[in-house]
């Protein structure tokens, strides 16, 4: 273990330690506190210049649902849901599928394995910046009619999220012992028999985390949101925040309070699920 | 250990001719392409024709209304593009964030070695310190604007606290007199960009806090130890035993920091829209968006040159972590 384990030290380092940590936590999420003490003080706190001490009153309910009363904030964030979950449940199976295909068989043509330049394909579209995808994903979104739906982010985010997801499942499955595979064909038991019965029941752990990652990869666009929906009807929260700035931008805590919630659904979804999630993160190159 | 193709058919007696239908007969070399037929349609549909079609449309004058109105103008867009002001600005603006925005990864490894202990409590501070990462870049960038503020923001008060004084006026009435004023940050030409690239730091350091808290999980112990044993501490340690065993975690910390520099769109447009002044925080990411989806027309032909700018920058990087890639893969089965 390194760096040395602070029980090792004197009691002394191990007290400024245990005090230091907290402190270091308080100042690492100040701007967050910040935003949450501004989001539940009056208004007039505000524009008397009390804006960084001991708010006059508590109005933490009341302000939240001040948000709900006088913005669209629930209507973006019900789209929100709208876009998040199916994307989720879209690119997740689209991956499971291309990822075994990816890792269990070779794909002859003529003396090339295909398989390992298409993966490579899946790899690199990961990373292609948006902005090369806006014009034609837009116009393409415009011609089969679902600019400005919920629909126009889910198909383009399961698409774009499968590049993602298929080099996770692939990594993963790979590291399934082949034996498993191959003993089943032998029985004679079909490939897709093999794929449901056998190889789904053990990438279950690898679906939970991409499933958590996609959510909060989709919940948190804000690019897409801003380029394929323009109406309060299917704009998600992260869009639908750069709308309230416009009318409510002098209403500091109203507005506040709008964007903590919009933070809200990923955070609960990180601490319901962390180790997924960080075993997501780290594309399984570290594996623990 | 390799999947001979041709297993459907050696299991069939090698006398007579193969009695099983077609699939049954090739299913090994047909079930993979099924199996990934739905992926590769839609990735093919929404990633890989996008990239050649922006990359045409580039050529072309069009202000996206009527298809048959686009004018093949050769490489007039590049050309223009040589002499745009800001379009140059937001290069440099880009090459500010991918220099910076490396700061994550020392400054992620700094917090892991921090918080990488097992005293009480210490999970949960870890994913506190994470916290950052999870929240939309659309909520950190509004957070900073307030942040910012040189009126009321944090950086605004502590400021305060060093250069200003309150006073009461002949009125009566309470006012602030700073010997210095206060920076207004985000309306600064020269240091918006810097102002912008903190904040997104914070998630940044966050995620690669969170690889080097895994990588530091698996240093084995025996090396460690090893280590110790020869008089190795400190920063010797840090350099000779723990950072090469780190590699993966900080090849993957580096290549996420690199493409979020690169992407860095969110922030710029909740916090400045590019401005102050003459997009002087533009990124090329974001002038592509001004400049296609302008309010005053749509010019899609030269907003696809600038994206196919960054795509050949990205592209740079893309390779170099394919080629790291297809090296690991050659070496497994």
């Amino acid at each position: 273990m390194f760096p040395k384990p602070i029980q090792k030290s004197s009691s002394g380092k191990q007290f400024s330690y245990n005090v230091m940590v907290p402190i270091a936590l308080f100042i690492w999420l100040l701007p967050l506190i910040a935003i949450f003490m501004t989001s539940i003080r009056p208004e007039s706190d505000i524009t008397t210049g009390n804006v960084f001490g001991w708010p006059s009153d508590f109005l933490l309910y009341e302000n939240y649902a001040q948000v709900f009363r006088e913005t669209k904030a629930l209507q973006y964030l019900i789209n929100s849901f709208w876009v998040t979950i199916p994307t989720m449940i879209m690119s997740v199976s689209l991956a499971c599928l291309a990822g075994y295909a990816l890792a269990i068989y070779k794909m002859p043509l003529g003396k090339w394995n295909l398989s390992i330049p298409l993966f490579m394909l899946f790899v690199a579209g990961n990373f292609v910046p948006f902005q090369i995808l806006m014009v034609p994903v837009r116009e393409f979104s415009e011609n089969i009619g679902v600019y400005n739906t919920p629909w126009a982010l889910i198909l383009f985010h399961s698409a774009f999220q499968t590049g993602f997801c298929t080099l996770f499942m692939r990594n993963f499955i790979r590291a399934l012992p082949f034996e498993l595979i191959e003993s089943a064909r032998i029985e004679g038991v079909g490939e897709f028999k093999i794929f449901w019965h056998i190889v789904l029941p053990l990438v279950r752990p690898a679906l939970a985390a991409l499933a958590v990652l996609i959510f909060t990869f989709i919940w948190n666009d804000f690019f897409w949101a801003t380029v394929l929906t323009n109406g309060d009807e299917a704009k998600p929260i992260t869009a639908g925040m750069e709308s309230l700035k416009g009318q409510y931008l002098t209403r500091y805590s109203l507005y506040s309070a709008a964007a903590l919630m919009a933070a809200v659904p990923p955070v609960l979804m990180f601490f319901a699920a962390q180790k997924h999630f960080i075993a997501g993160l780290t594309l399984g190159a570290t594996k623990g | 250990m390799t999947i001979d193709a041709n297993i459907g058919t050696s299991a069939v007696p090698s006398s007579g001719k193969d009695q099983r239908s077609f699939y049954a007969r090739n299913r090994l070399k047909i079930a993979p392409w099924l199996f990934l037929a739905p992926a590769l349609l839609f990735f093919l549909i929404y990633v890989i024709i996008p990239i050649f079609q922006s990359i045409s449309l580039s050529f072309y004058q069009w202000d996206g209304l009527v298809a048959e109105q686009a004018k093949w103008v050769g490489m007039d867009n590049y050309a223009r593009l040589m002499d745009d002001e800001k379009f140059w600005t937001s290069l440099k603006n880009n090459v500010l964030w991918l220099v910076l925005f490396m700061l994550a990864v020392p400054a992620g490894l700094f917090i892991a070695l921090f918080l990488n202990q097992t005293t009480p409590g210490m999970r949960i501070y870890k994913s506190l310190f994470f916290f950052p990462f999870v929240i939309s870049q659309v909520v950190v960038g509004l957070v900073f604007f307030w942040f910012y503020n040189p009126e009321f923001g944090v950086v605004g008060k502590v400021w305060g606290f060093f250069f200003c004084e309150q006073v009461v006026n002949i009125v009566g009435n309470l006012s602030t007199r700073c010997s210095i004023d206060p920076p207004a940050l985000m309306a600064s030409e020269d240091y918006a960009t810097y102002g912008i690239i903190a904040a997104g730091l914070w998630p940044q350091i966050a995620y690669c806090m969170i690889l080097y808290l895994t990588g530091l999980n698996n240093v084995s112990p025996d090396q460690v130890e090893a280590g110790r044993l020869d008089g190795a501490k400190g920063w010797r340690m840090l350099w000779y035993v723990i950072l090469p065993q780190l590699r993966p975690a900080t090849f993957i910390a580096v290549v996420v920091t690199v493409i979020g520099a690169l992407r860095s769109f969110d922030m710029i447009a909740i916090m400045t829209q590019g401005g102050p002044g003459v997009g002087s925080t533009n990124v090329l990411a974001y002038y592509m968006y001004e400049v296609a989806l302008s309010e005053f027309g749509f010019r899609y032909g030269y907003g696809a040159a600038v994206a196919t700018v960054l795509f050949l920058i990205m592209l740079v990087y893309i390779s170099y972590f394919l080629y790291r890639m297809y090296q690991d893969e050659k070496d497994g089965r």
